[in-house]
């Protein structure tokens, strides 16, 4: 699979590594060569351009009409729903996955037929059950112990 | 210019309340103009680069909130379920983007405008339900254009909604029309000659028998795809500008 992935942040960049290990043919986008650097490992074989995904024209030559899946991942909740829906709207890319932060607006684009994942929302679900879990190893620590 | 004005004849909301997000240079001025149209009118200011809702507030009065217009919370503090129209217009086409989305997708404001910094989206945005869009580096690069001496088409008018621009081009004195009744001229499909003001700035209403002269102003109406052909015709000259 053709895959883009804009943002080379920490998960950016650990995605585009795990989907290089698999074979698929990655290419990460960062506005700062020093996130490659920093974040990818040297063995990375994807392609890494420097540039704004949300500049239409960095997109196009970056390749993004030929790709089978686009990652919106940067930091900003705002542009990457912007490059997301450029990605699915002008370029028709046939799979497209958006990070967005704030739950509401992540529940409203999911409304607007965007697959959106909120780190915000799973993380805290993820908290939740490692809490609950641990408490039931605590549990059974202290009746270990009382035996 | 790229904006046309019937905006409240497209809403469906009986209401002249008005949601202007960002508060900056074309904000503030916008919110002001607003207000002595008899409009009422809320900004929403992030207030990034300093305390510009409180200057806001003091030169306007309290039409104006401190928060992110592209977040459902701030945008429902703010009365979006009643407002005829929001307006967009920070200096990032993403967060004018997204507060017009939220702003129509999730409190149902019937009239969007969004402010382009890069007229290269305006396609984008028109794909994404955005009612209108009004860029900044259009208007000032077609103004300019418009100031352009001789021998152009100069675009005077643009109908989005027809997608018919008004062009003015003023006949060199070599063009191959030149001395010929319109009845032999030959338009591209689409094209029409409206009106010929000739040096002395005379207009007449073009008929079959009008012969045009050098240095005569021809006013027509065209699409955006004949254009060329129009002004290869009445000038002689090929190409784009």
């Amino acid at each position: 699979m053709r895959v883009m992935i804009m943002g080379c942040g920490r998960v950016g960049a650990q995605l585009a590594t795990n989907l290089d290990r698999e074979g698929h043919d990655v290419t990460v986008l960062d506005l700062s060569a020093s996130k490659f650097a920093r974040f990818l490992p040297e063995d990375f074989h994807g392609r890494k351009v420097v540039g704004d995904g949300r500049d239409q024209d960095v997109l196009r030559s970056a390749g993004v009409e030929g790709t089978d899946a686009f990652v919106a991942c940067t930091a900003g909740d705002n542009r990457n729903v912007m490059a997301a829906q450029m990605a699915k709207v002008i370029f028709s890319v046939p799979r497209v996955v958006c990070r967005i932060y704030d739950p509401l607006r992540e529940e409203m684009y999911k409304m607007l037929g965007l697959r959106t994942i909120s780190p915000t929302k799973v993380g805290a679900e993820l908290l939740m059950a490692a809490l609950f879990d641990s408490e039931r190893e605590g549990e059974a620590v202290t009746n270990a112990d009382a035996h | 210019m790229q904006t046309h004005t019937d905006a409240r004849t497209t809403g469906h909301r009986d209401s002249n309340y008005v949601i202007v997000v960002g508060g900056g240079r074309v904000g503030f001025y916008l919110a002001k103009e607003l207000i002595e149209q008899g409009y009422e009118v809320l900004v929403i200011e992030k207030d990034e680069g300093g305390p510009r809702a409180a200057y806001i507030a003091d030169q306007l009065g309290s039409a104006v909130i401190q928060g992110d217009g592209c977040e459902a919370t701030v945008l429902e503090e703010a009365g979006s379920a009643r407002a005829a129209m929001l307006i967009a217009v920070t200096g990032d086409d993403e967060d004018n983007l997204v507060a017009c989305q939220v702003g129509k997708g999730k409190f149902g404001v019937p009239f969007t405008i969004a402010r382009l910094n890069d007229p290269r989206n305006e396609r984008l945005f028109k794909g994404l339900g955005i009612d209108v869009t009004v860029s900044a580096t259009t208007a000032i690069l077609d103004r300019i254009e418009m100031e352009l001496p001789l021998h152009r088409l100069h675009r005077l008018l643009h109908l989005k909604k027809s997608d018919i621009d008004l062009v003015e081009v003023q006949l060199p004195d070599r063009a191959p029309v030149i001395g010929r009744p319109l009845k032999e001229v030959l338009l591209p499909q689409g094209s029409l000659i409206i009106l010929l003001v000739d040096v002395e700035g005379t207009p007449r209403l073009p008929t079959n028998e009008s012969v045009l002269r050098g240095g005569d102003e021809v006013i027509a109406i065209t699409r955006g795809d004949t254009e060329d052909a129009l002004r290869s015709v009445l000038t002689g000259q090929s190409g784009s500008i």
